[in-house]
């Protein structure tokens, strides 16, 4: 028997959007437990640089219902409307919480709070640039995890830092009754038994070979979820984010552009009025990504190999960044040897967000179909942040949405599980041959002997994702993508470790990290393999148009036989009008 | 590159020792982490650091380099001289390999209240704080509690359990100095004790390692003086 601990709620992650939920959890007294592979400042909302958006009107004219229809755009109509209001509806109240928290925001010149210009936010839907984005200089996403682990440590959270978790408990009923989970400092693995769980693990842009994201991006609660058999929703829509620092990754924020930052090619050319006559340099992410991605192609990239652009901001001047983008200007001396002030920062689009994941409603319940017939929510089962799909960000996520997005599902999960556990006080016997099949699992690495490494097999799936589902994509290079992760996966059984040690075994870590990981790019390939149109993030070079005929509709993928299903999108908002599918320029 | 990292396997029952890697690497451009994941990559999977964001913001891999705290993912391969020394954060309990016990580092944050108390009501939208009252912030929230300066700190050395160490007490100034807080004089009570605060001797060997570029011994400061005022 291995030990086991009983809480009313265990959240699976520390970062904004688990710390969110707990802090919920704990100030209605609840008994909740936070397991984070990682002591939560080290999460990766940490490294979110420009801003949390929200229509507090500090700068410029706006409103919610601007936002709304800026991100329904942006998510190239692939969001679910219903979603979308609620998230731009409580988008100001999230963020004056924040405030009141104690996050340390920029301030305007009247002590409200700075906002500035991102990408694809617009006045008066489709107007002139809207300033939306609230900021803490350049490292809003440290300023927003520090405060939220503050506010939990105030409310008494009980942390378990350094905790992997394994596996879901799924029950007969297919009720979620908690997850065994790794103690790494000591490798004794735990089961935590609770009436609700959620996941909150983020991000596995580590699924591709260069990414802005932290090591820790490994999709943990993506794996999970497979392993359980529920699937995942639209994970052909990864977003390559314009500005990462060239084969480092690091993140060069939005935020530069909207504070008056602009690219050029090797010519010295602005070359975003070509691609996007209106918002030039602050048009969705998706259309600078490609527009970079062209420039490159054209033989008009910079540097020795013609490989990346530049972002210039020497005009701000010095004071303004040293104020305005500190940190932007830190990782681009550090990452890139180019101090900002005098020279030109190189950048190229970096695989940085996605937008897929574990299919869940605006409550965070994680939804599925049952049988044949509709979606239903899997009972104690919750997600939010970068691992679940609301979907708020569909096809394309705009900048500033993210960190609003941890915040504002964050919240409402937690006042959702609030009810739930209310209603389900009754802890449910855990299925023991799960336990048993989990910790077979683990065991599996104590194999002594094998022809492969983790990070040989993991290196080859990363450069197989990079090569062949990038920017831009084909049905022959994403068919060929999926024979060559084939013979990678099948590789996999023959892995050993040569470290069998319980104590702070970070190779083992590794080794089933990359057992989410897989996964993760299966589906992802098998899903942008089967869109055959071009739409957000996900651009295929044989179906360059968008098809709502056919594909205005969510996938969803899952792992037992690579089936993949459909659902529709949820057009219709909660109380506004439908924003109706149009032609997407900016 | 040849590195000579601390080893220790807390299982083996041997005591900690130096092991010597040599490893064939490029280290133009390429940071110290770079290279221990290559050394766990390809030389020896067992060796154990923690790591995460790899750009300097998540403050995971504080590791002593060449005699020096830093962060291992933020500082450059180039100009260290061989065989590239790494060994844990100093003075603080080793778990494995690079890998120490920070629950003490962790206790002392907790210890300074870190977050803001107000007790008004809360308003409708945000509270006002000028730009100048903002200011004040600069150089204390960004600490990423790496642990580089309270383990280079020899008054933390001496009397890690009573002194609090500079980040935590920077973490306390950044409370005291939030025009929003009212805790001021709460936060002050607490800290005026011969070890929690005073042990701090002005050494600034805190502010030498800090990779952020941040001053804990002028937050240090800082305080001291709002309790001689106070004490006036």
């Amino acid at each position: 028997m291995i030990p086991k601990r009983t809480f009313d709620a265990v959240i699976i992650g520390g970062g904004g959007a688990g710390l969110r939920a707990a802090l919920q959890l704990a100030e209605a007294n609840l008994k909740v437990a936070l397991i984070s592979k990682v002591f939560p400042t080290r999460s990766h909302t940490v490294s979110a640089q420009g801003g949390i958006t929200a229509a507090l009107a500090n700068v410029s004219d706006d409103n919610w219902h601007w936002h709304m229809y800026d991100t329904v755009k942006g998510s190239d109509y692939l969001g679910d409307q219903d979603a979308i209001e609620f998230m731009c509806r409580n988008a100001a109240s999230a963020v004056y919480e924040l405030e009141h928290m104690g996050l340390p925001f920029s301030r305007l010149d009247n002590g409200k709070i700075y906002q500035r210009p991102f990408g694809g936010q617009s006045q008066n839907y489709g107007g002139e640039q809207a300033i939306r984005t609230c900021a803490a200089a350049d490292r809003t996403g440290h300023a927003l995890l520090h405060t939220l682990y503050q506010r939990n440590i105030a409310a008494r959270t009980q942390f378990f830092d350094e905790f992997f978790a394994l596996d879901l408990m799924r029950d007969e009923e297919g009720v979620i009754t908690g997850v065994t989970a790794l103690e790494i400092e000591t490798g004794q693995p735990w089961l935590f038994e609770a009436r609700a769980t959620l996941l909150a693990t983020g991000g596995a842009c580590r699924i591709f070979r260069h990414s802005t994201n932290a090591h820790i991006n490994t999709g943990d609660g993506l794996g999970m979820v497979l392993r359980a058999g529920l699937p995942l929703e639209d994970m052909e829509f990864w977003q390559f984010h314009p500005t990462g620092i060239p084969e480092v990754g690091s993140l060069i924020s939005e935020g530069v552009r909207g504070e008056g930052g602009f690219l050029v090619n090797k010519e010295g050319e602005k070359f975003m009025s070509r691609y996007a006559p209106n918002a030039k340099d602050l048009a969705s992410r998706d259309v600078v990504a490609r527009s970079i991605a062209q420039e490159i192609r054209a033989g008009r990239g910079c540097g020795p190999h013609g490989d990346y652009v530049h972002l210039k901001i020497e005009h701000l001047g010095a004071e303004m960044i040293k104020a305005r983008l500190p940190g932007i200007r830190e990782l681009s001396m550090q990452f890139a040897g180019a101090d900002p002030i005098t020279d030109p920062i190189p950048v190229t689009p970096t695989a940085h967000y996605m937008m897929g994941g574990i299919p869940s409603n605006m409550h965070g319940q994680v939804v599925a179909p049952v049988r044949t017939g509709p979606e239903e929510a899997t009972p104690g089962l919750y997600a939010v942040g970068e691992c679940a799909c609301v979907s708020v960000h569909g096809a394309n996520r705009l900048g500033g949405n993210s960190l609003l997005d941890l915040v504002v599902f964050g919240r409402a999960a937690g006042m959702h599980m609030i009810e739930y556990l209310r209603e389900n006080p009754i802890p449910r016997p855990m299925p023991q041959e799960q336990v048993d099949k989990s910790l077979a699992r683990l065991a599996r690495w104590d194999k002594k002997a094998g022809s492969e490494t983790v990070a040989g097999l993991r290196a080859a799936m990363q450069k197989i994702m990079q090569d062949h589902c990038g920017v831009y994509r084909t049905e022959a290079l994403l068919k060929e993508g999926l024979e060559l992760l084939d013979q990678v996966e099948a590789r996999l059984p023959d892995a050993a470790l040569s470290d069998h040690s319980r104590m702070f075994n970070t190779a083992r870590l590794e080794a089933l990290e990359l057992e989410n990981l897989m996964p993760i790019a299966r589906a992802t390939l098998v899903s942008a393999l089967a869109r055959s149109e071009s739409r957000g993030a996900h651009t295929r070079e044989d179906h360059p148009k968008r098809d709502d005929d056919h594909w205005l509709r969510h996938t969803l993928y899952f792992r037992a036989g690579d089936q993949l299903d459909y659902k529709p999108v949820r057009l219709k908002p909660l109380t506004v009008e439908t924003f109706q599918p149009k032609e997407r320029t900016y | 590159m040849k590195f000579r990292i601390y080893r220790y396997d807390p299982e083996s029952g041997k005591a900690p020792f130096m092991q010597d890697f040599e490893l064939d690497f490029d280290p133009q451009g390429k940071k110290v982490l770079d290279a221990l994941i290559a050394i766990k990559d390809t030389l020896d999977d067992s060796l154990a650091f923690r790591r995460s964001c790899r750009e300097g913001v998540c403050g995971s891999d504080g590791f002593n380099v060449n005699g020096k705290n830093v962060l291992a993912c933020v500082t450059a391969l180039e100009g260290l001289k061989e065989p590239i020394e790494i060994r844990p954060l100093p003075r603080l309990g080793v778990i494995r390999d690079l890998i120490v016990d920070m629950a003490q580092f962790y206790q002392h944050y907790r210890a300074v209240k870190p977050y803001l108390i107000n007790l008004d009501p809360e308003p409708e939208n945000e509270r006002l704080q000028s730009p100048e009252q903002r200011a004040e912030l600069d150089g204390l929230w960004e600490c990423i509690l790496c642990g580089c300066c309270t383990t280079a700190c020899p008054s933390f050395w001496w009397n890690p359990e009573r002194f609090l160490g500079p980040a935590a007490l920077m973490q306390g100034y950044r409370f005291i100095a939030d025009s929003r807080d009212q805790a001021t004089d709460e936060r002050l009570d607490f800290l005026e004790d011969p070890y929690r605060l005073f042990r701090c001797h002005g050494i600034m060997n805190c502010v030498e390692v800090c990779p952020k570029g941040l001053n804990p011994t002028a937050a240090i400061g800082k305080i001291k003086s709002l309790l001689v005022k106070r004490a006036l």
